[in-house]
This record gives C-alpha cells, structure tokens and sequence, in this order.
C-alpha cells in the first residue's frame, strides 16, 4: 500500500493546477480519498478537533442497512422463478439466480449514474460527492427484476441530470433520486414496471394458474374480502417475510427493518420519520376501514404497512436527509402525511395501485414549506421577544 | 431570583491531558506580547511604541483609531525587541522582553469602602487607561465593548466546559476580594443586572459567596459554561441594538486590582494541557505568555498543533508563540497531517464521533478519553444530514439555517435566525461534528461582519 500512496502522490501534480490533466482533478481526488483519507488539516483558527465521522462513512452506513433487503430480493427472485415454472430448487440455486439477475442491474445502475456525477465533476468543477453510492443501490432494489438493463441505465443517467446535478449536486437536490428514476420509468415505459412484469421466466413458461400479480394489485381489484382474495400466498405472514413478487428489495419487510433497526441505532436514518410514516399509514387506514365503501377500504389497516414498498420506501427513501423535512417538528408531520397519502393514494387512486413512491414525491415538494413554517415560528419567538 | 437551568443538548469531548490540580515550578518565559489579531473587531491598530523601548505593566502600548479611547497595554515590564507584522504588513505581534523584577505603572487605588463612591466616569476612565478594559466584550458581534454604550445586562460565566478546560475553581482560588471589587465596579455601568452563572455540578469556590450579582446555575454538557449559552437562557439578545457586556471571572479580578491595588496586574494562572504534554498541570504567569518553556522537552511527540486557548476554539500558534488576551490554557495535540488507508471507513481507537455510523464505537465506552489530533478527516461537502447540529446547540435556534443564511449574505434571515446570540464559541461544537465539514466559526464571524461593517 505503501507503493500505491507513493505512485499516487508522483502522478497527483498532473491533477493539479497547471498539470496536464487538470481537468480530471475531481475524478482524481475521488479515487485518491476514496483510498486514502486526506491528510487535511483544519485551519489555525477554530476548531482543532473534528469528528471521525464524513459523508463517505455516513453513506456506507446506509448502504450496509440495505443489504438485508439487497440479500432476501436476489434469493426471492430466484424464489419466484422456480415457483412461477413449477420446479422445485435449492436454497443457493434460487439465490444465484436471483444474484445473477440482480448484480447486471447494479453494476449499470452505479456506472450509467457515477458516469453523469464524474462528468459533472469535470464539468462543473465540483468534488464528486458520496450521495450516490446510496442512490445507486436503492435504484435497483426498486426494479422489477426483469427490466432492461438500458431503461436502468437512462433511469439512473435521467435522475442524477435532472433530479439532482441541475440544481447543484447532492444536498441541493429537492426529491429523491432514486424515486425519481423510478417515477421517470414509471411515466415513459411504463409497460416495463407496472401489471406482470415482476418474475423473470427465462426460456421456460409459467405453470397453469399462475398469476404474477403483486398483492397490491389483486388486493386494488377484489370484489369480495380483500383479505380472503389474497389467499395463503399472499398471507400477513408471506406478505412480512416477503415471498411475493415485488419490485427487488421491496418485498420483505422483516428486511427493511432490519435495516431500520441500523439506521436509527446509527442515527443514519430519521426514526421519527419511519415511526410517524407507519401511524400515518395506519391512521388513514382506519378511517377507511371506518368509511368502509369499497373492499379494498375495508382491508385490516395492518396490512398497508407490509403491501408493496410501503416499508422499503419508508425505511430508506422518506428517510433521505436532503429530500425530507429538516426541521424535527417537520419530520412528524412530514412522516405522517406520507403514511396518509400513500394509503389514500392506494384505495382511491384507479390508475396507480402502488402509492409510497408518489406520496414520497408529493412529500418531497412540500417538506420546505413545512420546514418554513417552522422556521418561521421560530422567527416569531425571537421577534416577540424583542419587542416585549 | 436565582434559576437552576438544566441543558440537555451539548457533547462533552473527552481527551487526554487534562491538566492536574498543582502549579508547576517552571521559570517564566523571557518573552511576552501583546497580539492585536486577539482583539475581534480592532480595525486599525496603532502601535506607540518602538523597538527598545521601556515599558511597565499598564504602559499603553497599542490603541485601535476607531476607538481611541481604550488603551492596550503591556502585560509586564520590561523592553520592547520587536513589532512582528505579517502579510501586507498586518500587525501581529508586540513583544515585550521582560524585566526580573516587575515594575508597575501606578494608578489610583481606593479601600473596599470607598469604592461606592467611586463616579462611573472615573471608573471607565481608569479602565480604558490601564488596559483592563478589552476584558469587557460587547454583544452582538463579540468584539471588546464601546465605552460610548451603556449595556442593558453583565454577564459572567463562573465556569467552563470545554474539552481539556481549566478548573476556575482552582485557578482564581483566593481572589474572592478582588472579583467582589470587579463586580461592584462594573455594578455602576448597567441599571440592570450582573449575572454570574454557575456550575450547577461544582463547588463555585471563588464565586458562590460573591454581592451584588444575580446568581444562576447551569448543569448540562458543553456549551453549557459558554456565556453566550446562559445569556440565552436568562436575557437573550434582542435585536443589532440590545447591547450587553460579557466579561471572564479573570477580567473581574483584573479590574479589582486596579482599583484596590492601583496597578495593572497580568499575573494568570494557564492550564498547559493536550495529549501530547507529558506532565499537564498549571503555571503560574502572565498574559501573553510564550509557550515556549512549557513545552521545550516537556512534549511526547514532535509532530504537534501548538494552540493557546482551547481544542475547540482557540488559535494556533508557533512553538514559541504566544498566549492569547483572554485565553487560560496552552494545548497540544497531535498534528494530522498523515493519509490513512480507507481511513472512511476504519475504525481506530482515537477515533471519537458524536454520531454512532459504521465503525466509529465511541457510544461502547462514553467515559473513554482520546487522543484526537487536527485531521479534518473527511472533505467539504454540502449541508446534507439534518438534525444533528441542532443536538449540540442547547439553544432555540437552528444552526444549519442560519449557516445557510449566511453563506447566503441574506441579511434579513440571519437576524431573524438569531445570529445576534451568537459568537463563534457558541457553535464551536457544530464545526466539530459537522459530517460536511463546515468551518462553522468562520462562517459566524464572516456574518457578524457582514451585519457590523456593511
């Protein structure tokens, strides 16, 4: 290692100002922190002693928070797989499939949106920040496993351009990248991501009877007791445990909170938000049960909390520190009109059986005007203060 | 009407070299100065003095032109061998070769008693000559006061919480009298009050049987001995024209040994402490002390920060250089300047955070103290998580917005935010956990100017 530091001091003046590959310097201190942590000082003045803590350790600690959804989705799309043609299947056998399905979707997502951020850098003359690590993995875990791998690639490209580089880079942006490659997805192709796109079949066929429906979607059509049309496989217990079709990472929400658990232990992620996101979910779903006048309304509250990506989302997207509301009095409120919108979003909604992505948008946009009136009561305080 | 106050927000760093209770028998240092560049807000300094010439302790050496009033003065006698300038000849350094035996300028001297008679006028009179009065601090803006304003309130804080911070029960041990002087003194600049805060958790020797003061306690994590904290709590900064006075408990005794004794008398007693001092204890000295002594051979590593004041807002300085006007300690820690393999990512045993993210397990053993040197470990990003500056300001006020504002040069913002309460110390504590490395302090004062001078 001793080797690498030196190589990379003697072609570090190249990068620098003057040198011959000026221009690369940022993709250049990327790889080179990336390696090696700076041998920065702090100023003269001020304070001498930092945190250990940097963004790069933040965003690893989210990124390791979603490996349990990352590990269950590629065991349950080998999962789905075998049950879909009817063969029965090894545990590793189901999970190498599923991993080798995934990883291709990955590895795009990651080159196709550090490619847009290295461009920038260069462009823009700005470091290359870490805040894509974490968008380049919540992007595939909320695919179907069987999209194309160029509709990732101009998702992811998408995203980073229009949802975050042209408003000034990570901390700038005002909605989650992440959900919005899936929302651009969602409106251009929308063929690929929505009905019975979720189990990949390979060069086999479906058994008869098969339906690759998700939960929501059976649940959004029934006519009877949505709890009875859902039948055993799509029972509570399946629906937490997360063997159903479902975008990648979504499905298990034992998963997700797994993942919860390490971000609010680390403080990572906003446990308020989560917490105020589920009574806003069950919240809106009593009133429904209460109002009762379709089938889908009457669906036991409960359930809501473990359909689709309501958890996924939740745990991992609502939590985004840039997107959400930055105010801790915001957060509650915040959380819960996402809990409430995705519900209502869900049961009223004809077009779009899935609600988390788009009330995590909605959400998204209204978080600074949250925030302002926050701000502004504080505001308030200090005036009144003043003039008493 | 005295108020317990309990904080719950702040963050105690612990670290290694805290300074034992005893005064060192180390000689004085040779040298001694007086450095402009301590003074926030002194816009054009004037030197009177020369190279050669004779001072005593209390001779003015040194006034600002926009408040010719206040005089600075040497801090011992002796004879002054250089005026340092840096850069486009900025004044830095005014230094003053000590005599053996010190000699004082001789000002009026007054009994206990006849203090009460003692006019406001005479007071600040004998207070701007002598160079007692840059102890006095004006808010907002934290610069040295106006003697043209009166204040509504005089806010003490009998205590401090920085990391490594020197114990004031020990050292203003015996100098009961003179801070009773000092307070009576400054009793005569407001109609109001002067408060002195203590330590909801210690003894307050030299303080709890001061007249005349409104007494307050503190208890809670660092900042809560920052003046600028209790002011806050007990009568916030209202507005660009609320003025208010802040003065250490050392700049109280200085005052009343002006007036009981009638000379200007710099003697301090300085923490010298840090991971890196081998013995950390006190020294008996005075201001504008060199480092020097205190640190030649007495030091574990050589690759070392030199700082007068604390870890968390003080200045650095050379291995000869110099205390600062209203520091109490010397520290010295280790300098960071090394690259570390994945350092990101590593865990190390000197590695503190206040967060809990991967591999730092500083929440294993909270009482555990760390050797952190001056590694900005990690890079400048934007403001990205939210919620955790907030969590190190015991204050109704939010940091990152008001940042914000100021990057922003929003004026109207930064006063609604309340960048008026605040001096750089305040937020000292969120340019330490900030995870975008923000040079928070720098940002605070570059707005107070902003609001001050434009």
């Amino acid at each position: 290692m001793k080797f690498l530091q030196k190589k990379l001091h003697e072609i570090k003046p190249h990068f620098e100002k003057g040198g011959k590959y000026e221009k690369f310097y940022y993709p250049f201190e990327a790889i080179e922190t990336f390696l090696f942590s700076p041998a920065d000082t702090v100023p003269n003045k001020g304070a001498h002693i930092r945190d250990a803590i940097d963004l790069k350790r933040l965003m690893s600690t989210v990124i390791v928070a979603m490996l349990p959804c990352l590990l269950f989705g590629m065991y349950n799309a080998g999962f789905q797989h075998y049950k879909a043609i009817g063969q029965d299947a090894e545990f590793m056998e189901m999970f190498l499939l599923g991993a080798r399905l995934t990883m291709p979707i990955v590895v795009v997502a990651y080159a196709a949106g550090l490619g847009v951020e290295f461009i920038f850098s260069i462009v823009r003359k700005h470091p290359v920040n870490e805040g894509y690590l974490v968008s380049g993995m919540l992007i595939p875990l909320i695919m179907p496993v069987t999209i194309p791998l160029w509709q990732v690639a101009l998702a992811s490209i998408f995203a980073v351009l229009i949802g975050k580089e042209v408003f000034g880079g990570t901390g700038m942006n005002v909605l989650n990248v992440a959900l919005t490659a899936r929302a651009f997805l969602y409106f251009a192709y929308p063929t690929d991501i929505s009905g019975e796109v979720w189990t990949y079949f390979g060069d086999a066929a479906a058994v008869d009877g098969y339906s690759g429906a998700t939960a929501l979607a059976v649940a959004a059509s029934s006519t009877g007791d949505v709890v009875q049309s859902l039948g055993s496989a799509f029972s509570f217990e399946n629906l937490f445990y997360g063997f159903v079709p479902g975008s990648i990472g979504e499905t298990s929400a034992l998963a997700c909170i797994l993942g919860a658990l390490l971000l609010i232990f680390t403080g990572t992620g906003s446990g308020k938000i989560m917490i105020a996101s589920v009574l806003g979910a069950l919240g809106m779903g009593f009133l429904f049960n209460v109002w009762g006048a379709t089938p889908f309304m009457e669906m036991p509250a409960h359930y809501h909390l473990v359909l689709g990506g309501f958890m996924f989302g939740v745990v991992f997207m609502a939590t985004d520190p840039v997107t959400a509301s930055h105010t801790e009095k915001g957060k509650w409120i915040y959380g819960i009109l996402i809990g409430v919108l995705t519900v209502i979003i869900r049961v009223i909604n004809p077009a779009y059986p899935e609600g988390i992505m788009l009330a995590i948008l909605i959400m998204n946009v209204f978080a600074p005007l949250i925030d302002h009136y926050i701000i502004q009561a504080n505001k308030n305080r200090r005036l009144r203060r003043a003039t008493v | 009407m005295s108020k317990t106050i309990k904080l719950k927000r702040g963050f105690d760093i612990k670290l290694v070299g805290k300074a034992e209770a005893k005064i060192a028998s180390i000689a004085q240092p040779e040298v001694f100065a007086v450095k402009p560049l301590d003074f926030v807000g002194m816009q054009r300094p004037k030197v009177t003095v020369q190279a050669g010439d004779k001072v005593k302790a209390g001779t003015p050496i040194l006034f600002d032109k926009k408040m010719d009033q206040v005089q600075y003065t040497a801090p011992v006698s002796g004879e002054i061998v250089e005026i340092r300038r840096g850069l486009k000849r900025r004044l830095e350094e005014i230094v003053i070769k000590a005599d053996q035996e010190m000699q004082y300028e001789e000002f009026a001297s007054y009994s206990a008693g006849e203090l009460a008679k003692l006019s406001k006028e005479d007071a600040q009179a004998a207070m701007t000559k002598s160079g007692v009065w840059p102890q006095l601090v004006q808010r907002p803006y934290g610069v040295v006061a106006n003697p043209d304003v009166a204040p509504r309130d005089i806010f003490v804080s009998g205590f401090d919480s920085s990391p490594l911070a020197p114990d004031y029960d020990f050292i203003f041990q015996g100098e009961e009298k003179y801070l009773q002087a000092g307070v009576d003194v400054l009793n005569k600049f407001t109609k109001n009050n002067v408060y002195v805060s203590l330590n909801g958790n210690a003894a307050n020797k030299a303080m709890k049987s001061l007249k005349n003061v409104n007494f307050n306690s503190f208890t809670g994590k660092h900042p809560a001995g920052n003046v600028g904290v209790q002011i806050h709590h007990l009568a916030p900064v209202s507005g660009q024209h609320d003025v208010v006075w802040t003065i250490n408990p050392y700049g109280l005794i200085q005052i009343g040994k002006l007036f009981l004794e009638g000379k200007y008398d710099a003697a301090k007693v300085v923490a010298v402490t840090g991971s890196e001092v081998k013995a950390p204890q006190y020294v008996k000295t005075y201001m504008g002390a060199s480092i020097k002594p205190y640190v030649a051979k007495k030091l574990k590593e050589e690759n070392v920060r030199y700082i007068s004041g604390s870890v968390l807002t003080g200045t650095r300085i050379k291995e000869d250089g110099f205390l600062g006007y209203y520091d109490h300690s010397f520290t010295v820690i280790p300098e960071g300047n090394e690259q570390e393999l994945f350092g990101w990512i590593m865990p190390g045993e000197n590695k503190l955070s206040f967060q809990r993210a991967l591999g730092l397990f500083g929440w294993v053993n909270p009482n555990k103290e760390y050797r952190l040197n001056s590694n900005q470990r990690g890079e400048l990003r934007a403001f990205v998580q939210s919620g955790v500056l907030e969590k190190v300001v015991p204050m109704d006020l939010y940091p990152v917005h008001l940042l914000k504002a100021i990057l922003a040069q929003d004026f109207e913002n930064m006063e609604a935010l309340g960048i008026y309460e605040v001096v750089e110390e305040d937020l000292a504590l969120c340019e330490f956990v900030d995870v975008s490395k923000h040079k928070v302090q720098a940002i605070i004062r570059e707005g107070l100017d902003l609001l001050q001078y434009s």
